[in-house]
C-alpha cells in the first residue's frame, strides 16, 4: 500500500460546505408548500387534565390542524421501552400527547399546524386547557420519603427499579478492614444543550405511499422501523434521514420524542410537508436531561492505601418516564470501580420517578457520577494516610499484565464488564510530567505566600465504549470510479465523512477525498443502530473496514481474470489496479467495477477505454460463478463486537480559587487519553477538547434548578450558563495507545471521554487549593456562590 | 379563559429594501418577522442559524452595516435600507474560502458546524477592529458566541492563523 491514511491528521471533508453556510440542517430544508407546527406544553409539573377546548384555535385563519390526544386514534400509544431490564419492574413511557394527566412541565398536550410558525404559536394561545394541579415531586429526597405523593398513581413509592450487584465478599472484608469511611455525595442535573435544537420535517407522497422524515437525530434507522410499525407502512416505504445534525451529545438518541410521531401524523393527515423545529425554551423543558443521583458510599482500605471494598447505595432520578430503561444507573454502577483492582464491591441503586423532564443518556451517561465517587475515595484515602494522591492511585491500578480484567459486573449491553486492554500507570506518568506535578507543592507554597490559592487535581477513569449489538456498511465502486460508502450511524460533528473515508481509502489504494460517505439515510443503508455510547467509529468503522477488505479482494479477483494473473499478484495503489511488477499496464477502479458487472454494455469514458484495452475475455461458464458473489464491485458487511471495549484516561488541572468570591479559574489543563488505535489524531483531540469543555460546564456552571413546583427556574442561556471561550482553558492532550484486541483495527471509542473525569478532578483541585480551610467537596456541580457558601459553612462550624 | 388577542395586526406587512451580500431585495414582510427568519425563510440564506432566539448563543450573527449583530434580536423591518453580509457572502464568487474560513478548516475549528457561521461573522468583525488580537482579546471577543463541540481551543488557534494571514495579505496589497 502506497500510503496509510489510518492514523493521519487528515483535514475534514465536511468543512468547506459547513464553512460556506451550505450545511443541510433540518430547518435548512425548504420543501414547497411546507406547513409549520408548534406544540402546546404543560405549564404544570403534575396535573389532571379536566378539559381541553381547542375550538378557537381551529378557527384562526392560517391554522390547518389542531390535534389533542383524543384525535390520535390508534397512534395514541406509549413510546416503546427501548431497553427492558428485569430490575425495571415499573417502566413508564410517554404518550405522544398527554391524555388524562401531565407529569412534567413541558409535556406535550396539543399540536398545531399552520401556514407559518408565527400563526401556529398564535393558535397555541387560543387552546383552553383546564388543569387540576396535583402535588409535585421535584427532587430525590421527596421522591424517596415515606408517604411521598406519587408521580404515577400506580407506581408505589415512586420506585421504577431496584437493582443489586455484588462482586466478591464485601461483608467479610468490611468486617476485618482497618479503615472504613462513610460519605454522602450528590450530583445534580445538567443537560446536553446542542447548539441546534431538535427538529423534524415530514413529507407524505400519497402517489407512492411513501413517508420521508428528516430528523435531527442520532438514530434514524430504529426510528424508521418504528414509524413504519406505527403507521402500518412497509419499512421500505418509510425513509428517515439524519441530515447535518448540530450536536447531539446523547439527547438526540431517543425514540420517540412526541414530535417525531406527531409531525408525520400531521403530514399524512394533511397531505403536505410539515415541519416542527424546537426552540431553546422547548429544549430546556422537553429534551431529555441527565445526571441527578444521590450516593451513600462506604469504603474500606488498608494501611498501605489499597482500597479493599466499596458499598455504594444510590438513588437515581429518572424524571417522569423511563424511555431508556435503567441504562444510566447501570453504567454508573459498572463504571465506579474504574482503573482500580476492586475485588469486593456491593452496588445497589433505586430508580425514582420525579415530576421532571425524562432522563436518558447525556455525554458521559452515568460515568462522571461514578468517577466522581471513586476519585473522591482515592483522594480521601491519600489524605487519611498522608500518601500522595497519585501514589495512592498507582498502588491500586490494575497492571498492564492483568488484562483482560473482569470487573465481575454485567455491563449495559448485557455482556461482561471485562477490560480488554489498558496501561493506566503509563497515562498517569505522562500526565504528571505534563503538569510538572512533582514541583507543584513548591509553586503552591509560593502562591500562598502571595495570598493566592492554587490547587492541583487529577481524575482517572475507565470508559466502556464500542458496544454492540452491531453496525453494517456498504462500499460500492461505480463505473465512473467514484466510491460510495454508507452506514447506518450518524455524525453530529464527529467527522465520520473524513475518518471513515480514511479507513476505506487504505483498502482501495485511494485518497480519503475519493470516498463519498452517506450515513444516517435509511435509503442508503437500512440496517443499523445509531451514534451513541462512543461506539460509531469502532463499530461502524470496523464494518466499513470489513466491507472495504471484501471490495479489495473482489477487485483483485476481477483484475486477475482480465490480466490473466493470480489474484495475490494484483495491487491497488493511487487509484490503479495492476499486476505487481508491471504497474505500467493498469486498470482504474471504475474499469474494474465495469468488468465486475456481467452486463455486456456500459457507458462513459472508463467503458470506452476498457473496450480499447487488450484484456482477457469473459471466462466460460456462468457469469457469476460460485464464490464470486454478487455482481458489481461492491460489498456489504456487518461487525458485531463480542462485548464493550474499555478506553481510559487521566486528566489533571491546576486551578486558582478566589476564596472571597468562590470564583475558580484554570491555570493549566492536561489530558492523557487512551482510545486504542487512533484513526485521526486531530479529530480525537478535538473530541477531547469539546468533552472537557462540557465537563467544566457540568462541574462549575451548568446546574438545572427545579423549584418546588417543578419549574426549571433557569431555562434560558441567560440563566443556565454554558461555558464560553473566556472560561475554558487551553488543553494539552497526549495519548497512550493500547490497541483493543476485540476489533479488527484496534480502536476504542473516544466521543464521550473528555467529559468524564472533569467533576472529579475539579473537586480534587478545589480541595487542594482550599486545604488550609479543610474543605472536602462532596457535590457537583459547583458554582462560585456555592464554593463561597461551602467555605462559610466550614468557617462557621470550626 | 384569557381574552382573545386581536390578531389582525399580526398580518400587517411593510415594504422593506435591504442589500444582502451585494444584492438588493425589495420585499413586503410581516412587521413581526425576525430578521433571522427573513434571511432564512424569505431569502433562503440558511447559513445563518438560530440557536436560542434570545441573543445569547450568537449562531445568528450577521454583519449589519459592517457590525456584528444578532439577527434573532431584530425585526426584518428594522433592517430597512441597511446593508447586510451573511456567511454566504464571505467566500466571494470564486471557489476559494475566505482566509478566516480556510483557517477554521486547517485548525479543526469546527465540528458539527452549526455555530460556525455566526462565529465566522463575529471573527470577521473582530479582526476588522483589531488586526492583531492577543489570545486574551480573542477569547474575550469570542465569548459572545457559544460552541458546544470544540471547547474553543481550535477556534482560538484558527483566529490567530487567520489574523496572521490577513495581516500578510494587507501588507502585500500595500
Amino acid at each position: 500500500m502506497a500510503t496509510r491514511w489510518f492514523g493521519a491528521p487528515v483535514q475534514r471533508s465536511e468543512d468547506p460546505r459547513l464553512l460556506r453556510g451550505k450545511g443541510n440542517f433540518v430547518d435548512d430544508i425548504d420543501l414547497p408548500g411546507t406547513l409549520h407546527a408548534a406544540v402546546l406544553r404543560s405549564p404544570h409539573a403534575r396535573a389532571r387534565i379536566v378539559n381541553i377546548d381547542p375550538g378557537p384555535a381551529r378557527e384562526l385563519p392560517g391554522v390547518h390542524l389542531v390535534i389533542t390526544a383524543t384525535d390520535l386514534g390508534g397512534v395514541l400509544e406509549p413510546s416503546p421501552l427501548l431497553i427492558p431490564h428485569p430490575a425495571l419492574t415499573e417502566p413508564r413511557t410517554q404518550l405522544p400527547l398527554a391524555l388524562n394527566e401531565v407529569h412534567y412541565v413541558g409535556e406535550a398536550v396539543a399540536f398545531v399546524v399552520a401556514d407559518d410558525r408565527y400563526i401556529a404559536e398564535d393558535a397555541l394561545e387560543l387552546i383552553d386547557v383546564e388543569y387540576e394541579p396535583l402535588p409535585v415531586i421535584h427532587n430525590l429526597a421527596i421522591a424517596s420519603a415515606n408517604n411521598a405523593p406519587l408521580v404515577h398513581a400506580d407506581v408505589p413509592g415512586n420506585i421504577a427499579a431496584h437493582f443489586v450487584q455484588t462482586v466478591g465478599d464485601p461483608d467479610t472484608v468490611f468486617a476485618n478492614a482497618p479503615h472504613i469511611i462513610h460519605e454522602t455525595m450528590s450530583i445534580e442535573r445538567g443537560a446536553a444543550m446542542p447548539m441546534e435544537c431538535r427538529g423534524i420535517l415530514a413529507r407524505w407522497e400519497a402517489h407512492e405511499g411513501m413517508l420521508t422524515c428528516w430528523i435531527s437525530t442520532q438514530g434514524p434507522i430504529p426510528i424508521r422501523n418504528g414509524l413504519a410499525a406505527i403507521f402500518h407502512l412497509p419499512e421500505h416505504k418509510v425513509r428517515v434521514v439524519a441530515p447535518d445534525v448540530g450536536g447531539g451529545f446523547g439527547t438526540k438518541i431517543m425514540m420517540f420524542y412526541p414530535e417525531e410521531i406527531l409531525t408525520p401524523f400531521a403530514a399524512i393527515r394533511l397531505g403536505k410537508p410539515v415541519k416542527w423545529i424546537e426552540d431553546r425554551r422547548e429544549n430546556f423543558i422537553s429534551s431529555n436531561q441527565e445526571r441527578g443521583q444521590l450516593h451513600k458510599v462506604e469504603y474500606a482500605f488498608d494501611d498501605q492505601g489499597v482500597l479493599v471494598a466499596v458499598r455504594d447505595k444510590f438513588l437515581h432520578d429518572t424524571g417522569a418516564y423511563t424511555p431508556y430503561g435503567i441504562i444510566v444507573p447501570i453504567i454508573t454502577a459498572c463504571s465506579l470501580p474504574g482503573p482500580y483492582r476492586l475485588k469486593h464491591y456491593y452496588s445497589e441503586f433505586t430508580v425514582l420517578y420525579t415530576n421532571k423532564v425524562p432522563v436518558s443518556p447525556y455525554r458521559g451517561a452515568g460515568r462522571p457520577h461514578a468517577v466522581f465517587i471513586m476519585e473522591r475515595i482515592m483522594d480521601r484515602i491519600a489524605k487519611e494516610l498522608k500518601i500522595d494522591r497519585c501514589e495512592v492511585r498507582s498502588r491500586n491500578f490494575i497492571q498492564p499484565d492483568e488484562f483482560p480484567w473482569d470487573v465481575g459486573l454485567v455491563y449495559q449491553d448485557g455482556g461482561p464488564t471485562k477490560y480488554d486492554s489498558g496501561n493506566y500507570q503509563a497515562g498517569l506518568d505522562k500526565l504528571k510530567a505534563m503538569l510538572d506535578y512533582d514541583n507543584f507543592p513548591k509553586l503552591q507554597g509560593e502562591a500562598r505566600q502571595h495570598g493566592r490559592s492554587l490547587g492541583i487535581g487529577i481524575g482517572c477513569y475507565v470508559e466502556g465504549t464500542s458496544i454492540g449489538p452491531y453496525e453494517g456498511a456498504n462500499v460500492r465502486v461505480e463505473s465512473d470510479g467514484r466510491v460510495f460508502a454508507a452506514t447506518g450511524v450518524t455524525s453530529q460533528g464527529q467527522s465520520h465523512a473524513t475518518t471513515f473515508a480514511q479507513i476505506v481509502a487504505d483498502q482501495l489504494g485511494l485518497s480519503p477525498g475519493d470516498i463519498l460517505l452517506t450515513e444516517g439515510d435509511s435509503q442508503a443503508f437500512n440496517w443499523g443502530v445509531g451514534s451513541f455510547a462512543s461506539r460509531a467509529a469502532t463499530v461502524a468503522g470496523s464494518a466499513l473496514h470489513l466491507a472495504a477488505v471484501k471490495v479489495r479482494a473482489k477487485a483483485k479477483q476481477v483484475a486477475a481474470d482480465l490480466f490473466e494473473a493470480a489474484p495475490e499478484d494484483i495491487e491497488l495503489a493511487d487509484g490503479r489496479v495492476f499486476v505487481k511488477d508491471a504497474p505500467h499496464r493498469f486498470l482504474t477502479l471504475g474499469q474494474v467495477a465495469i468488468s465486475a458487472n456481467p452486463l455486456r454494455y456500459a457507458y462513459g469514458e472508463n467503458a470506452r477505454q476498457l473496450m480499447s484495452m487488450k484484456l482477457a475475455g469473459p471466462r466460460p461458464g456462468p457469469a457469476l460463478p460460485p464464490g464470486r458473489g454478487a455482481p458489481g464491485l461492491e460489498a456489504t458487511e456487518f461487525y458485531s463486537p463480542s462485548h464493550a471495549s474499555f478506553a481510559s484516561g487521566v486528566h489533571g488541572a491546576i486551578i486558582e480559587v478566589d476564596p472571597k468570591t468562590g470564583m475558580v479559574s484554570f491555570v493549566k489543563y492536561a489530558a492523557v487519553h487512551d482510545c486504542g488505535r487512533v484513526i485521526n489524531p486531530m479529530v480525537v483531540e478535538g473530541q477531547v477538547h469539546g468533552g472537557v469543555a462540557q465537563g467544566i460546564g457540568g462541574a462549575f456552571f451548568e446546574r438545572l434548578v427545579y423549584n418546588e413546583d417543578g419549574q426549571i427556574v433557569n431555562a434560558s442561556f441567560m440563566d443556565y450558563l454554558l461555558p464560553t471561550s473566556a472560561e475554558i482553558p487551553s488543553i494539552t492532550v497526549d495519548h497512550v495507545e493500547t490497541p483493543s484486541p476485540l476489533s479488527p483495527l484496534g480502536m476504542k471509542g473516544a466521543g464521550e471521554a473528555g467529559v468524564i473525569p472533569v467533576p472529579a478532578l475539579f473537586a480534587s483541585a478545589i480541595d487542594d487549593a482550599l486545604s488550609p480551610y479543610g474543605l472536602r467537596v462532596l457535590e457537583m456541580p459547583l458554582y462560585p456562590c456555592r464554593v463561597y457558601e461551602l467555605l462559610k459553612e466550614i468557617q462557621s462550624s470550626s | 379563559m384569557q381574552e382573545q388577542e386581536d390578531t389582525s395586526t399580526f398580518s400587517e406587512e411593510n415594504l422593506i429594501s435591504v442589500t444582502v451580500n451585494g444584492h438588493l431585495y425589495e420585499q413586503r414582510v410581516p412587521v413581526r418577522m425576525l430578521l433571522s427568519d427573513f434571511l432564512r425563510h424569505e431569502l433562503h440564506l440558511t447559513g445563518t442559524h438560530v440557536g436560542c432566539e434570545h441573543g445569547v448563543c450568537g449562531c445568528c450573527t450577521v454583519l449589519l452595516n459592517g457590525e456584528a449583530v444578532r439577527s434573532c434580536l431584530m425585526l426584518a423591518v428594522q433592517a430597512d435600507g441597511m446593508v447586510l453580509t451573511t456567511i454566504e457572502g464571505m467566500a466571494g464568487t470564486n471557489s476559494e474560502l475566505h482566509p478566516i474560513q480556510q483557517a477554521f478548516q486547517e485548525k479543526h475549528g469546527l465540528q458539527c458546524g452549526f455555530c460556525t457561521p455566526g462565529i465566522i461573522m463575529s471573527v470577521h468583525a473582530m479582526l476588522h477592529e483589531n488586526a492583531s488580537p492577543s489570545e486574551e482579546e480573542i477569547r474575550h471577543e469570542l465569548s459572545g458566541n457559544l460552541c458546544r463541540c470544540t471547547g474553543y481551543q481550535n477556534i482560538v488557534e484558527a483566529v490567530k492563523l487567520a489574523a496572521e494571514r490577513l495581516r500578510e495579505s494587507h501588507k502585500e496589497v500595500k
